[in-house]
């Protein structure tokens, strides 16, 4: 049995006298997109980063494909985490840099390539996220919203990532750029076998890219000892829910469309894609 | 019930204590982190150049304005005092004395904290809010290492620079005015110049201005890297950053003229000093 992706066990994250994760214990078989879901302040980012270990959580183990994170060494826990990249919010592009040298940046610093290779390759990149190679000498901030996010997802997908971490990758974008991350996280899945996890308040992004779905709950609304993932299964099974706090969530936008509707229409994209 | 402890002035006291110990005992963490980092390595040029140009070129300007109008003022305070003693001949050596030792590195330290302390702790402050500090660990590189230690390097080369040019500046200016305004024998304001202040003195200042470089570099940085949420916390960040420099620039000037003095008439004996007078 091959060991899961990332697997996160009774992780309990304390940001001073407030408590935003409590045993929270999660797996992502490898090869599997995840949505993680649920209202604002429940903790679905700090999720997120505590599996990317860019948070400490205050207890609980991490492990990376199997490997705990803390028994590895420091130079081992730098490879592994090379595995994993992550689109941020708001792509979080260097200021400073421009086009190319973010999506370069990664590789740059892993000293392992040459710059003739590392300027085909974010070529390459930015072809893939649809995105020309004109704009390689610009600014992040000299383009749009959503070509920051495809530049965030080139600069992460540079350095080949076997699991992708994606934060609300369409708020704040217009319905035709959000249509278009939503291909471009299932075209890197169909491509590349990528795992998945995208942290979302987005139902339609979730109908059209997760296998699975995991709903958080925010600690502050629950008594102790209660389970702080209120959800975990598949699009089917969110829709046939009768968990008063899922239905609460997920509201009309599953009444009108069947899950079942959702899954054909997420099928067909697939094979677009592909 | 939790308002009337808070408003306890002895509650107030004891909590800012704790926050005063927590606060510095996080910058000396952030300290060694980053000395830390230094040690695997000195940062790539092509990260070092850009913030070499930015902390040392672009502020010369305001440093040669402090140096200029230091160096005035001090000749206007001391000449009429100099005058009453019939001593104006030696504006010289108490202008050159006063600046290189001891106001040209902390009036230089004091604008460089103000426009490069500030700037570097609001652009960390930034990176850090819109998420590019985890960005760059996302990305397997160490923050510390990309971000802190070319500032730290360049603060402590450049500053003691950036004092150097004061220090002269100040020194030509106070000549200037010496010479053109107070009818000073420029002869003389040289000559008793050459003769007051030594080697050491000019040492001292740039011994000073060296750790003044660093504690400007990692108050900064550490403020920058633990901002608040949002434009409140990184314009906190840019302020506290001046503050806690400020202050660090004068603890430390006492910190180190004292022991400097120790130092120099522990080497030369026959010198009378404080140090060895008893005081300390």
């Amino acid at each position: 049995m091959t060991a899961p992706a990332i697997e996160v066990s009774d992780v309990r994250c304390v940001f001073g006298s407030q408590t935003i994760l409590s045993e929270v214990s999660l797996r992502i078989a490898a090869g599997e997109t995840v949505a993680i879901v649920g209202e604002s302040g429940c903790g679905k980012s700090v999720t997120m980063k505590v599996m990317m270990q860019l948070l400490r959580p205050t207890s609980g183990t991490l492990k990376w494909f199997g490997e705990d994170v803390e028994t590895l060494s420091g130079l081992e826990r730098q490879q592994q985490r090379l595995r994993l990249g992550y689109l941020f919010q708001g792509a979080a592009l260097f200021d400073s840099l421009t086009i190319f040298e973010n999506v370069a940046f990664g590789m740059r610093q892993t000293g392992e390539h040459d710059e003739q290779h590392i300027r085909q390759t974010v070529l390459e990149r930015l072809e893939e996220v649809g995105l020309s190679a004109e704009i390689v000498m610009k600014r992040p901030s000299e383009i749009s919203g959503g070509m920051q996010k495809r530049v965030g997802l080139a600069r992460a997908l540079a350095l080949s990532p076997d699991v992708m971490f994606y934060d609300e990758p369409t708020t704040g974008l217009d319905p035709v750029n959000s249509r278009r991350i939503d291909d471009l996280i299932l075209s890197v899945r169909q491509s590349r076998g990528v795992t998945g996890i995208i942290v979302t308040h987005d139902l339609r992004t979730v109908q059209r890219v997760a296998d699975r779905i995991v709903m958080l709950y925010p600690r502050q609304k629950l008594p102790d000892g209660v389970e702080q993932i209120i959800f975990d299964g598949s699009l089917k099974e969110l829709a046939a829910s009768s968990d008063e706090r899922v239905r609460e969530y997920i509201g009309d936008e599953f009444e009108t469309k069947t899950a079942q509707g959702a899954e054909i229409e997420r099928q067909q994209t697939l094979l677009k894609s592909a | 019930m939790t308002t009337a402890v808070a408003e306890n002035p002895i509650n107030l006291l004891g909590r800012s204590i704790r926050d005063f110990f927590c606060g510095f005992g996080g910058l000396v963490v952030f300290m060694l982190r980053m000395l830390a980092s230094l040690r695997r390595g000195l940062p790539r040029r092509h990260v070092l150049v850009p913030i070499l140009y930015e902390i040392g070129v672009r502020s010369v300007p305001v440093v040669l304005v402090t140096g200029t109008f230091i160096g005035m003022v001090l000749a206007v305070q001391t000449y009429t005092q100099f005058k009453m003693m019939h001593m104006e001949s030696r504006l010289g050596a108490i202008i050159t004395m006063t600046l290189v030792s001891e106001l040209g590195p902390v009036l230089a330290a004091t604008m460089l904290a103000g426009r490069v302390g500030s700037a570097m702790a609001a652009e960390l402050g930034t990176m850090r809010v819109t998420e590019q500090v985890h960005a760059i660990s996302a990305l397997g590189a160490d923050p510390v290492s990309y971000l802190v230690v070319p500032r730290f390097v360049a603060c402590v080369a450049l500053i003691p620079m950036l004092t150097a040019i004061a220090d002269a500046v100040g020194i030509l200016s106070g000549w200037l005015f010496s010479w053109q305004v107070l009818g000073i024998n420029p002869h003389q304001y040289w000559m008793y110049a050459v003769q007051f202040v030594t080697g050491w003195d000019v040492m001292a200042g740039l011994i000073k201005s060296v750790f003044f470089g660093c504690s400007i570099a990692i108050v900064a940085c550490q403020q920058g890297f633990h901002c608040g949420a949002g434009a409140e916390g990184v314009g906190r960040a840019a302020t506290q950053a001046f503050v806690f420099s400020f202050i660090a620039i004068l603890g430390m000037d006492f910190l180190l003229t004292v022991v400097l003095n120790t130092t120099y008439y522990l080497i030369w004996p026959q010198a009378v000093s404080l140090a060895i007078s008893g005081a300390w």
